[in-house]
């Protein structure tokens, strides 16, 4: 029946390019409209390209990660053990325990560092943070937040004030206080919101900014006075697990790790991701600046902790050994940048020579996984937290 | 309309790996030789690597006991 009506020559102004021609029918999300031959034409072939750019993009992307390989593989002269050859070895290292800091109730999640090189706060399971002398192990503040499983905690550069978060979703910032009858809990801003858990956060250079990670797949930097969300960073296809801030004086950017087995570089000020990496071969719990800003080491679920190096875009070492099969969960470098300690699944620390790709040392002493740790700002000592409701400050 | 979203996923896809493949990168040879060079740099002044007198690590200190 249809059929019939294309021999009736209707003339008119098409509906789509308003010049006056021979108009046919034709069925658009089933309204009828009159258009010119040539706009019919058109319309019907416009399908077919939806589905050419669909499949041509594909191609392009496909091709473009085949071309991003091969540029870097073209720089990849020399392996950097290969280059430490010359490098004295270590000797043998004397590390050990040095203060135990006993208090939480359940596992410590994450830890930091003050800036004074001498308190710590943690974070644990049981909904607790503490602030503690690590010089003394006296615990100097306590807060119980309103939720379990705070995974990240964080010290203000200024040594006021803490950040912290976890299945509440949220980063609240508690100022410290010495006054007794203060209730530190009274005094909580609450800065970041996130649609999932929060697993890592770090003040900028000031106490005025907070950069976030979460299991909603995003990273997001916050003002802390007005709780206004500054910047967001979306690109990693699952939960963001960590993230670190490159030494301040490399610039604004700072590397993130996540379930999708993806190491991300960003622009603080854009959002923009500037590089990608992905060579690990599970989820990466841990990303760490080296101290010179042009590399940072990942750890991860697959047992490998990884260094990267910025300038050569590129991975360039594996510390990995066929006896290590437990999950790295916590990376941090020494000041110089030569050793990695790494805290594993396994309850061991192990200590690698980072040029040489060798392990130096296993550190021993934690009764359950390592989930945290951090060298001290002057890099005199680390220490450790572990699901054994334990810190432990080595050195 | 669901193509229409895997499209325009595709585009931005496509623009990120553009920008990453645009990176100016260096010989992993020269990036290693500076890697190196800051660790020799600052081997001096990393505690945990040279170790430094017992006196002046706050931790490796003897810590008094108390007894009375």
């Amino acid at each position: 029946m249809c059929d019939q009506t294309f021999l009736v020559n209707v003339f008119g102004s098409c509906d789509k390019c308003f010049k006056q021609r021979a108009l046919r029918p034709v069925f658009k999300k089933s309204q009828q409209l009159s258009y010119c031959s040539v706009c019919a034409e058109i319309m019907a072939t416009d399908g077919l390209h939806e589905n050419e750019t669909l499949a041509s993009l594909k191609s392009e992307a496909e091709s473009l990660k085949g071309k991003l390989e091969e540029e870097r593989a073209k720089l990849h002269d020399v392996e950097l053990h290969q280059v430490a050859e010359r490098v004295e070895a270590l000797g043998q290292f004397v590390m050990k325990t040095r203060r135990t800091l006993k208090g939480h109730g359940n596992k410590v999640l994450c830890m930091d560092w003050c800036k004074d090189k001498r308190r710590i706060v943690s974070s644990s399971q049981d909904g607790k943070v503490i602030v503690w002398d690590s010089f003394t192990t006296n615990k100097e503040h306590a807060v119980t937040m309103p939720c379990t499983w705070v995974m990240a905690c964080a010290y203000a550069p200024s040594g006021c004030a803490i950040a912290c978060g976890g299945l509440d979703n949220k980063c609240s910032v508690y100022p410290l206080t010495f006054d007794k009858n203060e209730n530190m809990a009274a005094k909580k801003k609450s800065v970041a919101m996130h649609t999932n858990y929060l697993s890592a956060c770090s003040f900028t250079n000031s106490d005025m900014q907070i950069l976030t990670a979460s299991g909603d797949g995003t990273c997001a930097l916050w003002d802390v006075e007005s709780g206004q969300l500054l910047q967001s960073f979306h690109g990693h296809g699952a939960d963001v697990l960590c993230l670190d801030l490159a030494p301040s004086e490399t610039g604004n950017t700072f590397v993130s790790g996540g379930c999708d087995k993806k190491a991300m570089v960003w622009d603080m000020r854009s959002g923009q991701c500037i590089q990608a990496f992905e060579t690990h071969e599970s989820d990466i719990n841990s990303v760490r600046y080296y101290p010179s800003g042009d590399a940072f080491a990942s750890g991860s679920d697959d047992a490998t902790c990884r260094l990267y190096d910025l300038r050569a875009d590129r991975e360039v070492a594996i510390y990995s050994k066929e006896s290590i099969i437990f999950g790295a969960s916590s990376v941090d470098f020494s000041l110089s940048g030569r050793l990695l300690f790494a805290g594993y699944n396994d309850y061991t620390i192990n200590v690698w020579d980072v040029l040489k790709g060798s392990r130096v040392s296993i550190l021993f002493g934690h009764e359950n996984r390592v989930s945290t740790l951090r060298v001290s700002p002057d890099g005199t000592a680390f220490c450790s937290g572990s699901w054994d409701h334990t810190l432990r400050v080595w050195a | 309309m669901s193509s229409g979203a895997s499209v325009s996923a595709l585009q931005r896809l496509v623009e990120q790996l553009k920008l990453e493949a645009s990176v100016e990168r260096i010989k992993v040879s020269q990036a290693a030789a500076e890697l190196q060079q800051y660790c020799m740099q600052n081997a001096c002044k990393d505690a945990l690597l040279v170790g430094i007198p017992a006196g002046s690590n706050p931790f490796r200190e003897p810590r008094s006991c108390a007894l009375l």
